[in-house]
């Protein structure tokens, strides 16, 4: 590969500090950036994803490889993107990926925007996932280390952002790559992984929607008798498939465990039931984006992947009128709208799709959700 | 690559004089406030540097209040004055008069006091080169009830300089003191602080080739401030905290340097300033000068641009790669670029506020490096015009 100008996203972890090293080491001309995504301290000045700790250390592990290093303000942009979207899409009732909608709007888009009319060839990120130069382009493939593989939250991107987009960590374990960052000695090496919506950095979602939204309180009910079981504090503080936290004030007969199952927006009820009444066998997904070629109508074998960590199924999937069908061949349990979709061809991911509703096993029914 | 390094305003290089001085007084222990020996000897290098500031400025040594730096020295002139005048005329809340291009450390004390004490702020208004208006000044000063007027001497963003002689005298006719942020004025314009009829004046070492740290207020002694930091009150009370005699020998040094070689300084810097702003008007057409124009409006080493259609931390960006060193002209937090308050209240639109550059002069600046800015500046402008467009 020829020497290239990069931009590397550095968050201030130990994934992307190893990232940026591996490509100054092949040789590329390096800048680093970090992105300042939300401002949430009180004077409303800027902040780095998270907090300014990781800014600080994104700039001391730029200053260590030496490379230049700047903050880019993309506040503006990640509030109406992906912050307003998580608010609306929580209010009508779907689950969003905060995550995925960053990489596809920020990310992958604004950013490499920027960088590719500055004069930069590509951004290199500290995601795990791989790009393999394939016969028809550049294709996105899962990294080599399941517990890591990130191309889940990738599936969101094109053909064209792809060809601009460097994941130089997707061909190692984790392990493997804060051993090189302590060889590096890297300040980051040791630093603990990130899991929370950066946001929501006490990982409190419902408490944060409450706070954005309001309290708009209603009934949890049970699916099957109608009965009243407990209330809530807005449809958007539980998640279909969620177990825990609902409060129920009457017990279950049997004593077993019951899990919400359906959203009504309309009437601010929330059903809970067994988790059997959550198994989905088929899903219509909308505003596909495909990462190569696009699927025809004719059913193509796939497998589907609903979110971040979940085991990807077997099935077999089709566009018809610019929707995305997927037929599962074993059911997933828990599927809500505003859910990505993403399908892959072995370790090949072909594209994504937002769910926009699912058939429940053994219910002949019109489809779920909106 | 030679770097140029056109970010003076910000700070600029220390002077040999000052070092030597820093690394002079280095050599010796002793707390200035210690009654031995080596005590006495610390003290009598920040007494001699005190009168030698004082001669340099045409003041008395008593007026000179030795401080940590500009933002303190601003602190206390806005906080320990209004506190001041509250307990003298027996009233909770007063009037403070300032104007909305100030720099951060006289804004943001002035805000907390309104934020947190009730104290009336009035803005000032200012013209589209950045001068304050006299007007607005005296029709706050005839209503009455106002604790303070604070008007910075010289604009750090744009250059403008303000009439700071005649806001003072107004000043003095309402009995109202007048405290000025003289920053980015000291080491480039005659002050003239022995005929200023001000309350106070804050100056700042490293803006004219003295360490970082130090700086000092410029204080009618006469007048009361009620101390922002409490402790050992070194200087008259007013300020504690142990004397630095090092960095204060350092600091009177670069000022008796700089007040020395003032006219021949600001004249270099005034020929090299007409010449960057024809280089840029050149290399980019569609430039805009931001403030007064090259002048006695404006401060010689001061050069602020506005390239429409572009993001100021893109072209800073390219610049810094090509070899050149300027800044947005505008407070950073985190290294985030805000648009500039001081555009922004000036009428300047937050685009093209964003869109802007500072370029200052110092005494290492020359024709040649601001050929290579000129030679560096249409490509960069050109792809910051080309990202500007992706991310409007």
């Amino acid at each position: 590969m020829s020497a290239m100008r990069i931009i590397s996203a550095m968050s201030g972890g130990v994934d992307s500090s190893v990232a940026t090293a591996r490509m100054i080491d092949e040789g590329h001309e390096v800048v680093g950036i970090h992105l300042a995504l939300s401002r949430t301290d009180s004077n409303g000045k800027s902040r780095g994803c998270c907090t300014l700790d990781d800014a600080r250390d994104a700039r001391r592990v730029a200053d260590k490889l030496g490379i230049p290093f700047y903050v880019w303000d993309f506040s503006t942009e990640f509030a109406e993107s992906v912050m307003d979207n998580f608010h609306s899409e929580y209010e009508l009732g779907r689950t969003p990926n905060p995550c995925l909608r960053c990489n596809e709007k920020i990310k992958f888009s604004a950013v490499l925007d920027r960088a590719l009319a500055l004069g930069f060839d590509a951004v290199a990120t500290g995601h795990y996932a791989q790009i393999v130069h394939g016969p028809d382009g550049v294709e996105l493939h899962r990294a080599i280390d399941p517990l890591k593989d990130q191309s889940y939250v990738l599936g969101v991107l094109t053909q064209n952002q792809l060809a601009h987009s460097l994941f130089p960590l997707g061909g190692d374990t984790k392990v493997r790559i804060r051993e090189e960052a302590l060889e590096r000695g890297l300040i980051t090496a040791k630093k603990p992984d990130s899991h929370d919506i950066c946001f929501i950095p006490d990982g409190d979602t419902a408490g944060y929607l409450v706070r954005k939204l309001g309290e708009q309180p209603g009934d949890i009910t049970d699916a099957t008798t109608g009965e009243v079981l407990g209330r809530h504090s807005g449809t958007f503080t539980v998640t279909i498939g969620q177990r825990r936290g609902l409060n129920l004030t009457v017990p279950a007969e049997d004593g077993a465990p019951r899990y919400v199952v359906d959203i009504d927006r309309e009437s601010g009820t929330v059903f809970v039931g067994a988790p059997e009444l959550l198994d989905v066998d088929f899903i219509r997904a909308i505003n596909p984006i495909w990462a190569g070629a696009p699927l025809g109508e004719t059913a193509a074998d796939v497998s589907a992947q609903v979110r971040a960590h979940a085991e990807p199924v077997s099935a077999s999937a089709y566009v018809n009128g610019g929707e995305l069908f997927i037929n599962l061949h074993e059911p997933i349990r828990g599927l809500a709208p505003g859910q990505a979709a993403v399908i892959y061809s072995g370790t090949k991911v072909l594209g994504s799709a937002t769910v926009a509703s699912t058939n429940r096993v053994g219910k002949q029914s019109a489809l779920h959700g909106s | 690559m030679q770097r140029v390094y056109l970010d003076h305003a910000a700070t600029t290089s220390m002077l040999p004089q000052a070092r030597a001085a820093w690394l002079n007084v280095s050599e010796s222990v002793g707390n200035a406030s210690s009654l031995h020996t080596s005590g006495r000897a610390a003290r009598r290098v920040v007494e001699s540097a005190r009168e030698s500031i004082a001669e340099d400025l045409g003041i008395r040594p008593s007026a000179v209040i030795f401080m940590g730096g500009g933002t303190e020295s601003d602190n206390l002139a806005i906080k320990g004055l209004y506190w001041a005048r509250c307990s003298q005329l027996g009233q909770s809340q007063l009037t403070i008069v300032t104007s909305a291009i100030e720099h951060h450390a006289v804004l943001d004390p002035v805000m907390w006091l309104s934020q947190h004490e009730g104290a009336a702020v009035e803005f000032a208004n200012t013209d589209r080169q950045g001068r304050v208006s006299l007007v607005d000044i005296e029709k706050v000063l005839v209503r009455g009830g106002v604790a303070l007027v604070s008007i910075m001497w010289a604009n750090n963003e744009i250059g403008a300089i303000q009439p700071v002689h005649a806001i003072a005298e107004l000043c003095k006719k309402f009995d109202v003191p007048f405290h000025t942020d003289a920053v980015q004025a000291l080491g480039q314009l005659s002050l003239g602080l022995g005929e200023l009829d001000a309350t106070a004046v804050t100056i700042s070492s490293h803006k004219i080739g003295g360490p970082v740290g130090v700086g000092a207020l410029i204080v009618d002694p006469f007048a009361k401030f009620t101390p922002v930091m409490h402790g050992g009150g070194q200087e008259r009370e007013i300020r504690s905290g142990t004397f630095d005699p090092a960095s204060i020998a350092a600091f009177a040094a670069a000022i008796h340097y700089s007040i020395s070689d003032l006219s021949e300084h600001a004249a270099r810097l005034r020929e090299l300033q007409e010449y960057l702003i024809a280089a840029v008007m050149s290399a980019v057409p569609e430039a805009i000068l931001n403030g007064p124009p090259a002048g006695e409006d404006r401060l010689p080493n001061n050069t602020h641009f506005s390239f429409p259609g572009c993001e100021g931390d893109s072209l800073l960006m390219l610049l810094d790669a090509a070899g050149i060193d300027c800044s947005t002209g505008s407070a950073c937090t985190a290294g985030i670029p805000e648009p500039s308050h001081v555009l922004l209240s000036m009428g300047v639109d937050e685009k093209t506020a964003r869109a802007s550059l500072r370029f200052s002069l110092g005494r290492d600046s020359s024709k040649e490096g601001i050929d290579q800015l000129a030679q560096a500046l249409p490509g960069v402008v050109e792809r910051a015009l080309r990202a500007g467009s992706v991310s409007a």
